[in-house]
């Protein structure tokens, strides 16, 4: 069951990816009202994929590769949706769904078995930690997008090239509002994550901060988003360069999140 | 019954040729009432506008009336008829009905997709229906026009896209401020550019306006125009960071404003981007502004470069509006050639009865001891012969309505039974919905 909601989901985020990239490309306006319906779907599909394994595994479906990409690209799709119909920009879902897609693609390629929780985790705290990092994550992933449509659209309007794409692109004080809303939530949930991930591990591990691999990459996230921020809130830093950090933070997290695990081992080499 | 169209255009006839022709609204009752009273002419309609005079009219006499509609231009406006006969075209059947959906869909126009055109029609139809000068005909023929003009907007862009200066820079506008609701216009100098501009980017939702001149009277003037405030020309650079969008159209010969100045403005703006449009000649900003990060600047050469390019685009949506024109002419023609046969086939039916009751009436008379429910009888089988007689041509009559053959029939059928068709004015019933 768990299986067939999960290569479901699989299915209709891809069918959403290419409906919104088909929006994107054809010359027509174009609502997207098609890929959002199967994007909504998908995203349901998914929420019940999650919720069985759940029930499967006792704990929160998060603890290996697998179920931490399938929560990932869960959250993305979620805020993603709330983004869309709250600002009707459905120019971003072409590129933030093909990106859970290629996420949710990379949880159908690792392996899928459900592995007992280590006893040093058994604890409430891995429901805010993890759920409130992943929440982060999601919106820098959305803030990240939301950069790469301001630089393309600002690129457009200095250079005077107002092609079909310039036409679909939302403007650029929209784009600016999504990004600081993705900046605003996800910064102190990334914060609390931190914090509560602190003390989970005083509790499990006995020391507050280990410099473990994860953790020390952490706060270099933390800390790129901590100046994008604070360039915000004191002199209305904005534009191309700080869109440019912003993609840079992305990637940084991404490593963060991903490349820490495949490369650097640590405390946190089971997630 | 025939729609013709007689008129002149922009294509045909310089401005002081159209000019004189023009009816104006004012006193349009007069001419309409003309119209209608020429020989063979049964319903008509006046357009005029600025770019074209139009006449739509029914008749039967295809060239006769085209013919009396043409001198009736010229003379209801006392012009010599050899002066106006090069710049007339005149259309009957198919080309009157794709002219008349061509121009009502902006097709036809100077500015291919301009809006007004519309309403233009719309407003002469309106006379012509006040007036009674139209009828069943030019009412189903007008309506069907607005809706196909209506189809063509919304399945092509062929209007999507700004085809005037001051329309590109509201466009622009919306795609750096997404709406305009909060945003601030400042005007640098008068020109009448930058009123124009000033004025729909207002209409479009602008906040407030700001006007700064050399002469300060001049700009209070203009402010108290748009109920915006006036600033002394020299103190622009206080007050250029509560701008969002500048519209400069001073007659400066060296840039007025430079990247140093605007360093400041940006700062105290918190880098919200701003929109420099720049309309003078030389120019009143220094270009190297553009570079700047939040500054978009766009000089006269940049829009008129815009605009040049959604006209290309909008010549492209044309091909898909003439598809679409096409379509509509055959369901329309459909609806018109049945309104031709439908009068013969009742005169046809009536012919029959008339001499079916007299029948009746001659044998019921002269049958002393008819049983009593021998009228009945005769009624039933009667009317049954005339109805199952008649099935079969009313059948082929309504098919041959809908092609190009139905003359043919009619001619005969009329001359076959001396049928007079007393009205052309056919029972709203009777009309075959598309």
């Amino acid at each position: 069951m768990t299986e067939i909601s999960f290569y479901l989901t699989l299915a209709l985020y891809g069918l959403a990816a290419l409906a919104y990239l088909a929006c994107l490309l054809r010359a027509n306006p174009c609502q997207a009202t098609i890929a959002r319906r199967i994007l909504v779907v998908g995203f349901l599909t998914h929420c019940l994929a999650v919720i069985h394994r759940f029930i499967a595994a006792g704990h929160l479906p998060i603890t290996n590769m697998h179920e931490s990409l399938s929560f990932f690209a869960l959250s993305i799709v979620g805020i993603y949706l709330y983004f869309e119909v709250r600002y009707k920009v459905s120019t971003l879902g072409s590129f933030v769904v093909p990106f859970a897609l290629l996420i949710i693609l990379g949880a159908g390629l690792v392996p899928t078995t459900i592995k007992p929780l280590n006893p040093a985790l058994q604890s409430a705290w891995i429901y805010s930690h993890t759920i409130l990092a992943f929440g982060a994550y999601s919106f820098f992933t959305i803030s990240c997008a939301v950069a790469i449509l301001f630089l393309i659209q600002s690129h457009f309007l200095k250079k005077k090239h107002l092609g079909n794409l310039f036409l679909k692109l939302p403007s650029l004080d929209i784009l600016d509002e999504i990004g600081y809303r993705c900046l605003a939530f996800g910064f102190p949930m990334l914060t609390v994550a931190i914090i509560t991930g602190a003390i989970w591990a005083s509790r499990a591990w006995g020391s507050y901060w280990s410099w473990d691999p994860k953790e020390s990459w952490s706060l270099i996230t933390w800390f790129i988003y901590a100046a994008l921020l604070h360039g915000r809130l004191t002199t209305g830093w904005r534009g191309k360069r700080a869109a440019i950090l912003t993609i840079i933070g992305f990637l940084i997290m991404l490593f963060t999140f991903i490349g820490v695990n495949l490369w650097l081992p640590g405390l946190h080499s089971y997630t | 019954m025939n729609i013709i169209v007689v008129g002149l255009s922009h294509k045909t006839a310089s401005v002081d040729i159209r000019e004189k022709v023009a009816f104006s609204p004012n006193s349009i009752e007069k001419p309409l009432r003309e119209l209608v009273s020429l020989d063979g002419i049964v319903e008509g309609v006046i357009v005029s506008t600025c770019n074209r005079v139009e006449i739509y009219a029914t008749t039967r006499d295809i060239a006769g009336g085209i013919a009396r509609i043409r001198r009736f231009i010229a003379d209801y406006h006392h012009l010599a008829y050899n002066l106006l006969e090069p710049h007339l075209y005149s259309y009957h059947g198919e080309e009157a009905i794709r002219h008349v959906f061509r121009v009502a869909s902006s097709l036809d126009s100077m500015v291919v997709g301009e809006p007004q055109i519309l309403g233009q029609i719309k407003t002469s139809y309106g006379y012509a229906a006040e007036y009674k000068s139209s009828g069943i005909i030019l009412n189903r023929f007008l309506h069907k026009a607005f809706s196909v003009a209506k189809r063509v907007r919304t399945e092509t862009k062929i209007a999507s896209s700004a085809v005037s200066v001051s329309f590109a820079a509201v466009e622009l506008a919306r795609k750096i401020f997404g709406n305009l609701n909060d945003k601030t216009v400042l005007l640098i100098g008068a020109g009448e550019m930058c009123e124009l501009a000033a004025r729909h980017f207002l209409t479009n939702g602008a906040k407030g306006v700001m006007v700064t001149n050399r002469t300060f009277e001049r700009a209070q003037k203009l402010a108290d125009e748009f109920s915006g405030e006036a600033i002394p020309f020299d103190e622009l650079f206080l007050h250029l960071h509560k701008a969002d969008i500048v519209l400069t159209s001073t007659g400066a010969p060296h840039a007025i404003i430079t990247p140093p100045d605007l360093e400041e403005v940006i700062k105290r703006r918190r880098m919200r981007p701003m929109f420099l449009i720049d309309i003078a000649v030389p120019r009143d900003i220094d270009p190297a502004v553009n570079e700047m990060d939040a500054v978009y600047l766009y000089d006269m050469d940049d829009l008129q470069q815009v605009v040049a390019a959604n006209l290309e685009g909008r010549m492209q949506e044309a091909d898909k509006a003439e598809a679409i024109i096409a379509e509509e002419i055959i369901q329309f023609y459909k609806w018109v050639g049945t309104l031709e046969v439908t009068p013969t086939i009742v005169a046809l039916r009536n012919r029959f009865d008339e001499l079916r009751r007299a029948e009746l009436e001659r044998t019921l008379a002269g049958w002393k001891d008819a049983p009593p429910d021998a009228e009945k009888r005769l009624e039933a089988l009667t009317s049954a012969f005339m109805n199952k007689l008649l099935h079969q041509p009313t059948v082929v009559l309504k098919k041959a309505g809908q092609g190009n053959r139905n003359d043919l029939y009619l001619d005969a059928l009329r001359a076959l039974f001396d049928l007079e068709l007393g009205s052309t004015d056919t029972d709203d019933s009777l009309e075959l919905e598309e």
